[in-house]
């Protein structure tokens, strides 16, 4: 099982990152659990400086862009291997 | 855009090259016949007058579309570029151990060249907050980072020239230093949300590594973001203009826009406030006003408040600044401008 967590306040990249993320997990039919970070104090504590951010267990992945799912596929994949 | 068919046997990093070399090459020849093709259009296929009002209107904008949407790619793309190597991360460190005064013109400066949206302001400030990074610097950041606008700075050189364009950027720059100054020295740290104080990062990101081929990538990505999302701006902008440049007697305006009008600036700067995110569409609009008698340093006061002032921003940066600092960072701001304006009316 597999954290994802989506950091933005809902702004247009923000959704656009969780559909993403979403679509790269159902590809690889990876059991996911999928949380949105819209505080900001919790947010920080992952030390982004921009918005939207990926956290793939609890480490973040990417931050102030939106990647493609090829690249997530890649992080998700690592997460497992780990886990 | 025309879709470049490159041999596929080419490995993929000099294919990326290969790409912006052809790209580069058909920028320059269109842009050397943006004018005689305008020309052709109104007065030929048309079969307009030089001298007619339609004709010199439609001249106007077959020739400012295209050139300016040009521009607009081109700049975009080198500008990403240069983003690249200005994260905010990047942009923190460098601001880190700055004292206030050349760290507001640090500050000021890797406003313009980190990359910046509204919506990521609030992370922004905290990380730079926590890290140690003064007020005043932080906020000549934030003052910076909006107000010289890309976009605004490339339709200026479009449509006004390279010296109104500088002048925009360093008067920018001037407000953005002088209000963080002034915001530093007023001792406002109290009125932070208290939240943004108790922030402690967990864990530490590491600097991705990024190659030549993924700046190009991701530049060009931002170039068909930003020109997708304001292309119908510049054109209907443009047409206007156009309309204006046409049909508007010269000097019509020189009487509420004018130098002898001492109200206009603040006018335009309050006018500018609600008309956030139309930029694109507002400067050829009132690069026709100024051909008609508005002063310079009215129209640059009017776009730096439409720019700079966005009542949007301030609703996100109200979730980590409490009431009396947001109005502070606001005033400063808007008085800057103001007498910005006025500076250039009289100076010009």
């Amino acid at each position: 099982m597999i954290t994802i967590k989506v950091l933005g306040s809902g702004c247009a990249n923000c959704k656009k990152l969780e559909a993403l993320a979403h679509q790269a997990a159902e590809s690889m039919n990876l059991q996911a659990e999928f949380i949105k970070v819209t505080d900001y104090a919790e947010m920080m504590q992952y030390n982004i400086m921009s918005t939207p951010g990926l956290v793939v267990n609890e480490k973040l992945v990417s931050a102030g862009r939106v990647p493609s799912v090829a690249e997530i596929s890649t992080w998700l994949a690592d997460a497992e291997m780990a886990s | 855009m025309t879709t470049l068919q490159v041999p596929s046997h080419i490995p993929a990093a000099r294919r990326v090259y290969l790409l912006v070399a052809l790209s580069a090459i058909g920028w320059i020849i269109a842009y050397n016949i943006v004018q005689p093709l305008a020309d052709w259009i109104a007065y030929s296929a048309f079969g307009l007058s030089t001298d007619s009002r339609l004709g010199q209107a439609l001249a106007f904008f077959f020739y400012d579309v295209p050139k300016i949407l040009l521009l607009l790619s081109g700049m975009v793309f080198l500008i990403s570029i240069v983003r690249t190597f200005f994260s905010p991360e990047r942009t923190r460190s460098l601001l880190g151990g700055k004292r206030e005064g050349l760290g507001n013109i640090f500050g000021a400066i890797l406003g313009i060249v980190t990359p910046f949206c509204s919506c990521s302001a609030v992370p922004l400030f905290i990380g730079f907050v926590e890290a140690g990074i003064p007020l005043g610097v932080t906020f000549s950041f934030l003052i910076a980072a909006p107000t010289i606008n890309e976009i605004a700075v490339v339709m200026l050189f479009g449509l006004f020239g390279w010296q109104v364009a500088g002048l925009y950027i360093l008067s920018g720059l001037l407000i953005a230093i002088i209000a963080g100054m002034i915001i530093g020295h007023l001792k406002m740290e109290r009125f932070v949300e208290d939240f943004v104080w108790k922030v402690h990062r967990k864990v530490n990101v590491d600097e991705e590594k990024i190659s030549w081929e993924d700046r190009i990538l991701q530049a060009w990505t931002s170039v068909k973001e930003i020109v997708g999302k304001v292309w119908l701006y510049v054109v209907v902008g443009i047409a206007v203009g156009a309309g204006i440049h046409g049909y508007v007697p010269a000097d019509a305006l020189a009487a509420i826009m004018g130098k002898q009008a001492w109200w206009s600036v603040p006018a335009a700067v309050l006018l500018g406030i609600p008309l956030y995110s139309n930029a694109a569409g507002i400067i050829p609009i009132v690069s026709a006003l100024m051909e008609k008698g508005a002063s310079l340093g009215t129209v640059l006061a009017f776009m730096m408040s439409v720019i700079g002032l966005s009542l949007p921003e301030a609703v996100i940066l109200r979730r980590v600044l409490k009431l009396p600092l947001l109005v502070a960072f606001f005033a400063t701001i808007a008085v800057a401008i103001v007498i910005t304006g006025y500076l250039f009316n009289w100076i010009l």
